[in-house]
């Protein structure tokens, strides 16, 4: 027989049993730990459900202003790079 | 000039040998991939549209020059985004440069996996919502976070970092992306908890 997990125990593992980094015994423990506290059961179903609406955020558009100040930006870079390696083009 | 190459639409390797030789069309492709989420994760850790703009410029500025150096053995991705996570970082001591820096903060004194609040939550809470209400939860309540949290939950959890990926990225050690991305975690549970909670619920426990 496999002894009870506190809440705390639970709670410190968390993370790890819905990332499926946690070994099978230790998964089984967590798994009878939620079948029997009603409060670690919903505080894991939220904290799941925190993940997941996270995951499916889309990064915003990026203005239009900035985006086009990044490509000048990388394109003097670049300009710049190609005169230092050919300075005679340069002049 | 075309945004992107003809032989490697798709295949980043390709891309990424190309522009080592100094194509720019295939750097430029590079940079239109990647461009948004980056600016994403400036925003997120240096919370300013001025600072993340500069993130995004110094990060693909610097990608360019130091593309020789870059091995391969990471993803090109994995590699921008700890140039971008420096720089976001140094953003944000030389705004607080009279305060502790963010990262080097004592974290674990476990206060921080204490829950307060235990609520169900609707199925799919996130429906109740607009896309721009949601948003905006969303994004505040990651902002409320600590930056040592805060930078670990953003690049496991919306970037999807591995946890080593974001060890790497932050110098820091497994352990320590672990136990904040758990307190990050719980800490944003209980935040959104508030506005996700099943109506006529109200807290039934406290641990």
């Amino acid at each position: 027989m496999t002894s009870l997990l506190t809440c705390k125990e639970f709670l410190q593992e968390l993370s790890e049993y819905l990332d499926s980094t946690v070994d099978s015994e230790l998964r089984l423990k967590l798994e009878r730990h939620i079948s029997e506290c009603p409060n670690c059961f919903v505080i894991l179903d939220t904290t799941q459900k925190t993940i997941k609406v996270y995951k499916g955020m889309q990064p915003q558009e990026i203005p239009d202003e900035v985006q086009i100040r990044l490509m000048k930006a990388v394109e003097r870079k670049m300009a710049a790079k190609a005169a230092a390696k050919h300075p005679g083009a340069s002049a | 000039m075309p945004a992107t190459t003809e032989a490697g639409v798709f295949d980043e390797s390709v891309l990424l040998a190309k522009a080592r030789e100094g194509d720019l069309a295939a750097f430029n492709e590079l940079v239109s991939r990647y461009s948004r989420k980056i600016y994403r994760l400036a925003k997120h850790i240096t919370q300013n549209d001025t600072d993340a703009e500069d993130v995004l410029q110094e990060t693909f500025m610097k990608a360019f020059e130091h593309l020789g150096n870059f091995q391969g053995q990471s993803k090109f991705y994995t590699w921008i985004v700890r140039i971008a996570v420096n720089e976001s970082l140094m953003k944000l001591r030389k705004r607080k440069s009279d305060r502790t820096v963010p990262l080097d903060e004592p974290l674990d004194t476990g206060e921080d996996t204490v829950v307060r609040e235990i609520a169900v939550w609707d199925d799919n809470p996130e429906q109740q919502y607009s896309r721009e209400e949601l948003a905006g939860i969303l994004e505040e309540a990651v902002e409320s976070l600590k930056p040592a949290f805060r930078t670990v939950f953003v690049l496991r959890d919306i970037e999807e970092l591995s946890t080593e990926e974001t060890a790497e990225a932050l110098g820091i050690s497994v352990p320590a992306v672990k136990s904040r991305l758990l307190r990050a975690r719980l800490q944003l549970r209980e935040k959104l908890t508030r506005f996700f909670r099943r109506k006529g619920d109200d807290v039934f426990a406290y641990l």
